[in-house]
């Protein structure tokens, strides 16, 4: 699993592109990926293009990043879901809390 | 520079030998114990216990390779560095004192730094055992008394969340063994008038932070349960106290059911679990329900959806949840079984045999040679009722007889016919009469019985024989729900009486509905029970009670339920 992160030119919205199993394992890398930037970004993706799996603990650590955006009014989309990732995402009713596509 | 003080023996029957290494080790500080034979060296190593032992290898009576495997054993698990003094050159002679147990050579004639620089290594040696020991021995401590803990708090867990009515005969379950306590929680109750309440969680993560998720769950679903309260009513208090409790990231996936055996109705909540199925055997899968909900502990009150789906159910039936362990369980080559396979196993299973065992072998099968399952929780259902002898609430002989004579009058406001239900209130003040609670179930049935054909009939103008198919017993739910919500106007007045009576009392239940009423004089003539999936509530509660009486204009019912102490 390897986390890494891009910026829009502008700085307003964080990119984080999540390769191969997204689980408890990458906790620790993911929180980093988007605490303690030098300006809090407006908006953040999720580019699951290459990831292939995650377990409940990343979506938790999904709730975790929507609390740190701002909770409720959090400006998330999480995009380029393979199948096994949207089902997951679908089954739990995530997008009730995030933009999924 | 020294090394650090040692108590060293030094075996050599070689007195001048043993006096060059004595000086040279005591001007390093160390202190020395002197041995000139092997079974002398091996006496001395049990009384004095020192820290390294310097052998000579050709000695009389017991030679330095015997001496060491001696001495290696008394030393047990202690680390005693033992230096062989050779003037040897012989390599399978020098083999074999490594062989015995030996951790190094000292060659004759003695060089001081050579010695200085070999004491030093072992003692650092040493220290470093030592740590690794006294770390070794305080993570065992650890571990046993965290062991220890987790049993006991395992027992006080099990106490709370205790398995209910799991052990019917009609209900089969495996929950995951993982650890001593799992993520997953199954829940099952029966309901004050009959009827069951099942809930199958599944916490992100495992241990003991899932298990005090679980604790909360359990006492709201038995607590609630027990006072009467709908599946809705449960569901919203645990999202709430888990959304209090939990931090953020942790979370509880859950399906609830609320069986209902009387109108063969059930009603699901599937919040981020996989697909529930209603199924019989030989028919395969009936109705599926998939996740429509957030799972508990993500969203508060205002954002949580309670709506459950509605399904109806011969006795034939049965309700099969799975957690997602069943269909990510893997085989050997990493493939994993999959909701296909699942749902072949359902689909196949042949008539009168148990889905839970046709699931469990086609797991047995896909899996073989596979590690074995380790997060696999699921739980099956016969959807016909439970025996009563066999699970009526245990009632101890009550200790006070409670108010015998009173009167009760409550009556419900539009706002409050919309969006409360009384009935675990006025329950709860009816089982203030403690000998009254061996009869709680038929209590509850009664008083749930006329309040809904109040509200239902009375107030919203339901017609019941729109429950005699399925697609209009949808509708049927469909129209509460809306009119319901639309309500302008309305009211119902209950009035509850007690009368005491030589060996019980008698309770009267009125309730009167501001609706048009009914032509209950008709309704007397025909006395025909209803055959369809509703329509036989009327016929119930004349069933129960010594009487039953319409009033005014078919908008008031009163109902007497005579009750006797229970004998000795």
């Amino acid at each position: 699993m390897t986390i890494s992160t891009t910026k829009s030119a502008d700085g307003t919205e964080l990119t984080i592109r999540i390769a191969g199993r997204f689980d408890f394992s990458s906790h620790q890398a993911f929180r980093e990926a988007y605490e303690n930037l030098p300006v809090k970004p407006k908006s953040y993706v999720i580019d699951m293009h290459e990831a292939t799996y995650l377990d409940s603990s990343a979506l938790g650590m999904l709730l975790l990043l929507r609390d740190y955006a701002g909770g409720d009014s959090a400006r998330i989309s999480i995009q380029h879901c393979n199948n096994d990732v949207k089902k997951i995402l679908t089954i739990s009713n995530f997008e009730q809390l995030f933009k999924i596509s | 520079m020294a090394t650090d003080a040692l108590r060293i023996l030094i075996a050599d029957d070689n007195a001048s030998d043993r006096l060059i290494l004595r000086t040279l080790l005591q001007r390093e500080g160390h202190s020395v114990i002197e041995a000139e034979n092997g079974r002398l060296a091996v006496q001395q190593f049990l009384t004095e216990q020192p820290d390294i032992v310097l052998l000579d290898v050709l000695m009389p009576e017991l030679d330095g390779y015997e001496a060491a495997i001696q001495i290696k054993m008394m030393a047990g698990s202690r680390l005693v560095p033992i230096i062989f003094l050779t003037a040897l050159t012989d390599v399978a002679a020098l083999a074999r004192c490594l062989e015995v147990g030996g951790d190094d050579f000292l060659t004759k004639p003695y060089q001081k730094l050579i010695l200085q620089a070999k004491l030093r290594a072992f003692t650092r040696m040493q220290q470093l055992y030592d740590t690794v020991s006294r770390q070794r021995d305080e993570i065992h401590f650890h571990t046993e008394r965290l062991v220890r803990e987790q049993q006991l708090a395992k027992i006080l867990f099990d106490n709370i969340a205790h398995p209910g009515c799991l052990d019917a005969p009609t209900i089969r379950y495996q929950l995951s063994p993982m650890y001593i306590f799992n993520g997953d929680v199954l829940l099952a109750a029966e309901k004050p008038a009959g009827g069951l309440h099942v809930l199958l969680g599944d916490f992100t993560g495992h241990g003991l932070p899932a298990a005090i998720g679980a604790m909360p769950v359990s006492e709201i679903f038995y607590g609630m349960t027990q006072k009467g309260f709908s599946l809705v009513d449960i569901l919203t208090e645990i999202n709430q106290r888990l959304k209090e409790i939990l931090p953020t990231g942790v979370f509880c996936c859950a399906i609830s059911a609320d069986i209902d055996f009387r109108s063969g109705m059930l009603e699901l909540w599937n919040g981020g679990m996989p697909d529930a199925f209603l199924a019989r055997s030989g028919r395969g899968i009936l109705t599926r329900f998939s996740s429509q909900h957030l799972p508990m502990g993500v969203v508060g009150r205002d954002r949580f959806r309670p709506q459950v789906q509605r399904a109806i159910f011969s006795p034939e039936d049965r309700l099969l949840l799975t957690s997602d362990g069943v269909i990510e369980t893997s085989n050997a080559n990493g493939e994993m079984f999959g909701s296909e396979r699942l749902e072949q196993a359902v689909a196949t299973t042949a008539e009168g045999d148990s889905f839970f065992a046709a699931v469990q072998r086609a797991l047995e099968l896909f899996g073989s040679g596979a590690a074995p399952r380790d997060d696999v929780s699921m739980v099956e259902v016969e959807l016909r009722p439970l025996s009563a002898p066999e699970h009526a609430p245990s009632s101890p002989r009550p200790t006070r007889t409670g108010p015998l004579d009173w009167r009760f009058e409550y009556e419900l406001r539009t706002q409050s016919l919309q969006q409360f239900d009384p009935l675990p209130l006025l329950l709860q003040v009816l089982m203030e009469q403690p000998a009254l609670r061996p009869h709680r179930g038929r209590v509850f049935t009664i008083l749930a019985e006329l309040y809904s054909n109040a509200l239902d009939h009375g107030i919203l103008q339901l017609d019941s024989s729109l429950k005699n198919s399925p697609e209009g017993f949808a509708e049927y739910y469909r129209l509460r729900q809306s009119r319901l919500q639309q309500l302008a106007e309305g009211s119902i007045r209950l009035v509850f009486e007690h009368q005491p009576r030589t060996h019980g009392g008698r309770l009267l239940l009125r309730v009167e509905d501001s609706g048009p009423g009914f032509d209950w004089q008709r309704w007397q003539a025909s006395q025909v029970p209803g055959n369809g999936y509703g329509g036989r509530g009327l016929a119930l509660l004349a069933n129960l009670c010594q009487s039953l009486q319409f009033e005014g204009r078919g908008n008031i019912v009163a109902a007497s339920y005579d009750w006797l102490l229970a004998e000795d």
